[in-house]
C-alpha cells in the first residue's frame, strides 16, 4: 500500500453545507451529555421576542412589583410547604429552594429562604430540557409534565439534591416554569446518605439523573418512581418527598395563573425580566463602587476525605470599573479517584449565595445578583472538574472556594461608604456533622445525616463577635434541628449535643462564633454506621480578617471496647460530658480511644461505642489585644475559653475566684506584648530571605500552584508537576496500600519478610 | 484625603502612602504591598489554637500541625498592632494581598466626603423585615 500526496487547496464550506453538517451531527448525537453551552453560562439569556413585546406593553414599576411580590409570596408559600412536609431531614431543615423561571430557564424570583446557592444551579437543567427535549418527537415538553434531575454534571450542588421543574402554559404556551429543589440524602451511592466519600468513579455516586419527564398530566408516573426507588436506600422518602416537590410546584403554578388570570401573561413575562435585569443593573452599580484593586488569598484543604494532603484553593479577586473577576487559577487539579471536585457551576452557584446571603441580602434571590459577575478557571481543577471526575464531596471544594471569596470580598468592602452587611470575617465552612445509615430500630432502611452540619460558627463583625452556631454558610435561614424528634427514627443517641466545645476558639477583637460538641453511640441497632466528611483536622480551612485568627483544628475522636450504655446505667459518675475529659482521662476501663481525621469512610459501629466531634468555629476579626477584657471574661464565664487560656491569649489579668479584672496589669500586660511583638517581628525582606522556598516541602504532599506561578502546578511532589492548563490524571493511591507499604518496609528493615516470595 | 481601607490601614491619598490608623506610623508607598513595611513573626500554631487533648497520647488533638502550617503574624513596627495575619505552608511567599490601582482609587474619592470614621453598615434589627408588621 502506498501513499500519495495530493495537495488540496481548502475549501471553505458554503452557509448550505454548514447547516447539513449541523444537522447530520444533530442527527446522529449518540448521547446528550452536559452541554458545555449551558454548563458554562451563568449570564442571563438573551430577552426573547416575547419578552420584547411584553415589556413594550407592561413596564409601570407599581404592576411588576405587585406582580413580583405575588410571585415571590407563592414561592416562599411553596417553599414552606416542602419544609412542613418534607420527609428529608434536609427538607426539614431547610435544606430546600422552589423558584420562578422565564421561558428560557433564567431563575427570575426565588424563594426567600433556604439554599441559594440552588439558585444559580437549576436554570441549567431546564436550558437542557429546553435545548433537547422540547422539540424531540420522542420526549417533548406538554402541559402536566414534570422532569427530575439530580446529576450534578447537568447543574447541581451534588447528587444527593433532586428537583422537581414543571413548565407553566397559558393558551397554549409555555411562559415560565416552576421548581423545587431538595438535599434528599440517600440516593443509592456505595455508602448511605448521598455524599460518598469513598467514591472514587463518578459510577460509585449513585443514581444521575439526567432531566427526564417523571410527571405526566400531573402525576407521578410509577413505572419511572419503582424504578428509582429500587435504586436507593430509602424507597418511602424517594416517593414521599417527590410528591411533596411536585404539590409545591402545583402549589406555585396555582398562585401564578392566579397573577395570569387578573394580569394577564405580558405582565408576567415582562415582571420576571425586568427583576433580572433591574437586580443585575443594581450589582453592576454596587461594583462600581468598590475600590480598584486586586485581592489575593488563598484556603487550604488539608485532606481529600480518604488521606491526608495538602490542596491548594488559589483565588485571586479583581475588580476594575464595573468588571469583577474570581480569578481561581492555580487551585489544585482535580483528583482522578477522589470525589472532593466540583463542576465549575457548583463553584459559581456558591460564590453567587455568599453575594445573596452575606453581601447584598437585600436584593431579590435570583440568578440575575451574580449574572456579570466573571469566573476564571484551569481546566479539570478541582473547581472546575471534568465529566469523569467523582463529584460527590463537591461541598470540601465550593465551601473552601466560598472561604476564599469571603475572605477576599471582606477586603474590599471595608473602604466603601455604604454598605448592605457589616464586613466580617469568614464563617466556619465545613459540615462537622454526622452522616448515619443502616437498619433502624424499627426495621427501616435509612441513609441520611444529623442537621447538625447547620450549626457552623459565624464569622466575627467589624464591630462584634460571631455567633455561635448560627447557620450553615449555604443557607442562612436552616435550622439544627431538634436531637430528640431525630432519635424516634434513628438507632442512636446524641450523648452530647449542643455544648460549646471550651477553647475551640478563633481569637480576634472579635472573636469567631463558636462550635459545639457532638457524641453519639448506636443503641438499638446491630446494622448502623457512621461516616465523617470534612476537612481541617491538621490546617485550619480559612484565613483571619485585619489580623484576627482562624479557627483551629477539628479531629475525630473514637472510643471503643466500651459501651457507654451499661457505663451510664452502672457507673454513671464515670460518664463525662466533654471530648476534653473523656479523652484526657480515659475514664472507662479497657476502652481504646484513638484520634483521626474528619474523612471517616462509613463505618458500622457496634452499640455503646462513641464517636465525638465539634462544630467549627467562624474565623476571628482584628487584633486580640484590642478585645474589651469584660467580654474575655464574659467568654469564661460561658463556657467558651478556658481562664489559662484568656490569660495568655488575651493577655488579661484578672481573679480567678470573682473574675474581677485588673484593668491596670492588663494594660501593662498587654502594652509589653505589643513591645514583644515589635522585638520579635522580623522586617519583611529578611523576613522573606530566610522563609520562602522554592518548591513546596517535600514532607508534603501537595496539589497546586506555588506563590504567584499559577502556571504551573505541583501534583503531591516539589518534584512532579505539570501545566496548569495541559491536564492529566492525578490518582491517589489507596490509603490502606500506602500502610501496606510502610509497614512491609519496616519489616523488610527488621529482616522480618523472609524469603516471601514476590 | 484618606482612605480607610482595613481596619488597621488607610491611605494618604496625596502622600501615596499606607498609613497604621492606630499611631499614624507611615508604613510605605501605597502602590506597592503594604507588608513590606510591616515586621514578620512566624507563629507556631499550637500558641494560638491550644491542643485540647493531650498531645502526648494522641495524633490529633485540635492543634493545627506546626508542619503543615505556620501563621505569619504582621505588626506595625512602630504599635505593635498586629494588622493581619496568615495561615501559609511553610515557605510559601506571603501574598501580596491588596494591590491598589491608586489612580482609580483617587478618581473615585475625588467624588466623595472623606470618610474619618468606618462605616460599620447596617444593624439586623427585630421587625425591620418582611415580617416585622
Amino acid at each position: 500500500m502506498s501513499e500519495t500526496n495530493v495537495s488540496t487547496a481548502a475549501k471553505t464550506p458554503s452557509a448550505e453545507e454548514i447547516a447539513l453538517i449541523k444537522k447530520f451531527l444533530n442527527d446522529t448525537t449518540l448521547f446528550l451529555g452536559p452541554d458545555p453551552e449551558i454548563m458554562r453560562r451563568h449570564d442571563l439569556m438573551p430577552r426573547s421576542e416575547a419578552e420584547e413585546a411584553a415589556m413594550q406593553v407592561v413596564n409601570d414599576v407599581h404592576v411588576t412589583a405587585k406582580i413580583r411580590d405575588r410571585v415571590q409570596a407563592g414561592c416562599d408559600e411553596g417553599f414552606e410547604m416542602v419544609e412542613a412536609m418534607g420527609a428529608a431531614p434536609g427538607a426539614k431543615w431547610g435544606d430546600v429552594i422552589t423558584g420562578v423561571y422565564t421561558a428560557s430557564g433564567d431563575l427570575a424570583i426565588a424563594s426567600a429562604g433556604g439554599v441559594l446557592i440552588f439558585s444559580t444551579l437549576v436554570h441549567h437543567p431546564i436550558k437542557f430540557i429546553i435545548k433537547n427535549w422540547m422539540n424531540d418527537p420522542t420526549v417533548g415538553v406538554r402541559e402536566g409534565d414534570g422532569f427530575i434531575h439530580n446529576d450534578s454534571r447537568y447543574g447541581n450542588v451534588h447528587n444527593t439534591d433532586q428537583s422537581m421543574i414543571l413548565p407553566i402554559f397559558w393558551d397554549g404556551k409555555l411562559v415560565c416554569w416552576v421548581a423545587s429543589t431538595v438535599h434528599e440524602g440517600e440516593n443509592g451511592a456505595i455508602e448511605p446518605g448521598g455524599m460518598p466519600s469513598m467514591a472514587e468513579t463518578s459510577f460509585d455516586e449513585g443514581l444521575k439523573m439526567s432531566p427526564f419527564r417523571v410527571v405526566e398530566n400531573y402525576q407521578i408516573k410509577r413505572d419511572v418512581l419503582t424504578f428509582l426507588q429500587n435504586s436507593v436506600r430509602e424507597p418511602k422518602l424517594q416517593f414521599e418527598d417527590m410528591k411533596v416537590k411536585l404539590y409545591a410546584c402545583l402549589r406555585i403554578k396555582q398562585r401564578v395563573e392566579e397573577t395570569l388570570r387578573t394580569d394577564g401573561p405580558q405582565a408576567l413575562i415582562s415582571t420576571l425580566r425586568l427583576t433580572m435585569e433591574n437586580v443585575r443593573a443594581e450589582v453592576v452599580r454596587r461594583i462600581r463602587e468598590w475600590p480598584d484593586m486586586t485581592v489575593r488569598t488563598y484556603i487550604i484543604q488539608d485532606s481529600t476525605l480518604r488521606e491526608n494532603c495538602v490542596v491548594k484553593i488559589n483565588c485571586q479577586l479583581t475588580k476594575t470599573g464595573d468588571r469583577l473577576i474570581f480569578d481561581f487559577r492555580g487551585s489544585s487539579p482535580e483528583f482522578t479517584n477522589r470525589a472532593t471536585n466540583t463542576v465549575l457551576a457548583g463553584l459559581k452557584g456558591m460564590i453567587a449565595q455568599m453575594f445573596l446571603c452575606y453581601v447584598w441580602p437585600d436584593l431579590p434571590r435570583g440568578q440575575a445578583a451574580f449574572a456579570p459577575i466573571e469566573v476564571v478557571t484551569d481546566p479539570n481543577s478541582i473547581v472546575d472538574c471534568s465529566y469523569d471526575a467523582p463529584n460527590s464531596q463537591s461541598l470540601m471544594s465550593i465551601f473552601t472556594g466560598f472561604t476564599a471569596a469571603q475572605h477576599a470580598v471582606a477586603k474590599f468592602l471595608y473602604s466603601c461608604p455604604e454598605k448592605y452587611t457589616k464586613v466580617h470575617a469568614p464563617t466556619f465552612n465545613m459540615i462537622n456533622t454526622f452522616i448515619w445509615g443502616g437498619v433502624s430500630q424499627h426495621g427501616e432502611t435509612l441513609g441520611n445525616l444529623c442537621a447538625d452540619l447547620n450549626g457552623m460558627g459565624h464569622g466575627a463583625r467589624s464591630d462584634s463577635d460571631g455567633e455561635p452556631a448560627l447557620a450553615p454558610i449555604f443557607a442562612t435561614m436552616a435550622d439544627i434541628g431538634e436531637q430528640e424528634l431525630n432519635e424516634e427514627e434513628v438507632p442512636f443517641l446524641q450523648l452530647v449535643s449542643k455544648k460549646m466545645t471550651k477553647d475551640a476558639i478563633a481569637p480576634g477583637k472579635y472573636r469567631g462564633g463558636q462550635g459545639y460538641t457532638m457524641m453519639v453511640a448506636t443503641k438499638d441497632s446491630e446494622q448502623w454506621g457512621f461516616m465523617t466528611v470534612c476537612q481541617g483536622a491538621k490546617i485550619p480551612p480559612m484565613q483571619g480578617l485585619f489580623g484576627g485568627y482562624s479557627c483551629g483544628a477539628y479531629p475525630l475522636c473514637k472510643v471503643k471496647g466500651v459501651d457507654v450504655y451499661d457505663v451510664l446505667l452502672d457507673e454513671p459518675h464515670k460518664f463525662k460530658h466533654s471530648i476534653a475529659e473523656i479523652m484526657n482521662e480515659q475514664p472507662f476501663e479497657g476502652a481504646s480511644y484513638t484520634t483521626h481525621h474528619m474523612g471517616m469512610g462509613f463505618e458500622i459501629s457496634k452499640r455503646g461505642e462513641m464517636f465525638m466531634i465539634s462544630q467549627g468555629a467562624g474565623a476571628g476579626y482584628g487584633d486580640l489585644l484590642e478585645r474589651e477584657p469584660r467580654a474575655v471574661i464574659k467568654d469564661i464565664e460561658e463556657g467558651l475559653i478556658s481562664e489559662g487560656v484568656a490569660e495568655k491569649l488575651y493577655k488579661v489579668k484578672f481573679d480567678h475566684a470573682t473574675l474581677a479584672i485588673n484593668q491596670d496589669a492588663t494594660r501593662e500586660l498587654r502594652d509589653k506584648e505589643r513591645k514583644d511583638r515589635v522585638r520579635r517581628g522580623v522586617p519583611y525582606a529578611q523576613f522573606v530571605e530566610t522563609w520562602n522556598t522554592p518548591k513546596p516541602p517535600a514532607h508534603l504532599q501537595y496539589f497546586g500552584c506555588w506563590g504567584d506561578d499559577v502556571g504551573t502546578l505541583y501534583v503531591g511532589s516539589p518534584e512532579i508537576t505539570r501545566e496548569a492548563d495541559k491536564p492529566k490524571p492525578n490518582y491517589m493511591r489507596h490509603p490502606k496500600d500506602v500502610r501496606i507499604d510502610e509497614l512491609e518496609a519496616r519489616l523488610a528493615e527488621l529482616g522480618a519478610l523472609g524469603d516471601e516470595k514476590k | 484625603m484618606k482612605v480607610l481601607m482595613t481596619e488597621y490601614l488607610r491611605i494618604d491619598l496625596e502622600k501615596e502612602t499606607w498609613e497604621c490608623r492606630v499611631c499614624n506610623h507611615e508604613i510605605g508607598p501605597a502602590k506597592r504591598n503594604y507588608k513590606e513595611g510591616m515586621l514578620v513573626h512566624d507563629r507556631d500554631p499550637r500558641e494560638i489554637h491550644p491542643p485540647i487533648i493531650d498531645p502526648e497520647k494522641y495524633r490529633f488533638t485540635f492543634s493545627p500541625d506546626p508542619e503543615w502550617v505556620r501563621i505569619l503574624e504582621y505588626y506595625c513596627p512602630k504599635c505593635g498592632t498586629q494588622v493581619e495575619t496568615e495561615y501559609a505552608i511553610p515557605g510559601h511567599p506571603p501574598l501580596y494581598d491588596m494591590e491598589v490601582d491608586l489612580a482609580a482609587l483617587r478618581e473615585q474619592w475625588s467624588g466623595r466626603e472623606e470618610v474619618l470614621e468606618p462605616v460599620r453598615g447596617p444593624e439586623v434589627v427585630l421587625g425591620a423585615g418582611h415580617g416585622g408588621h
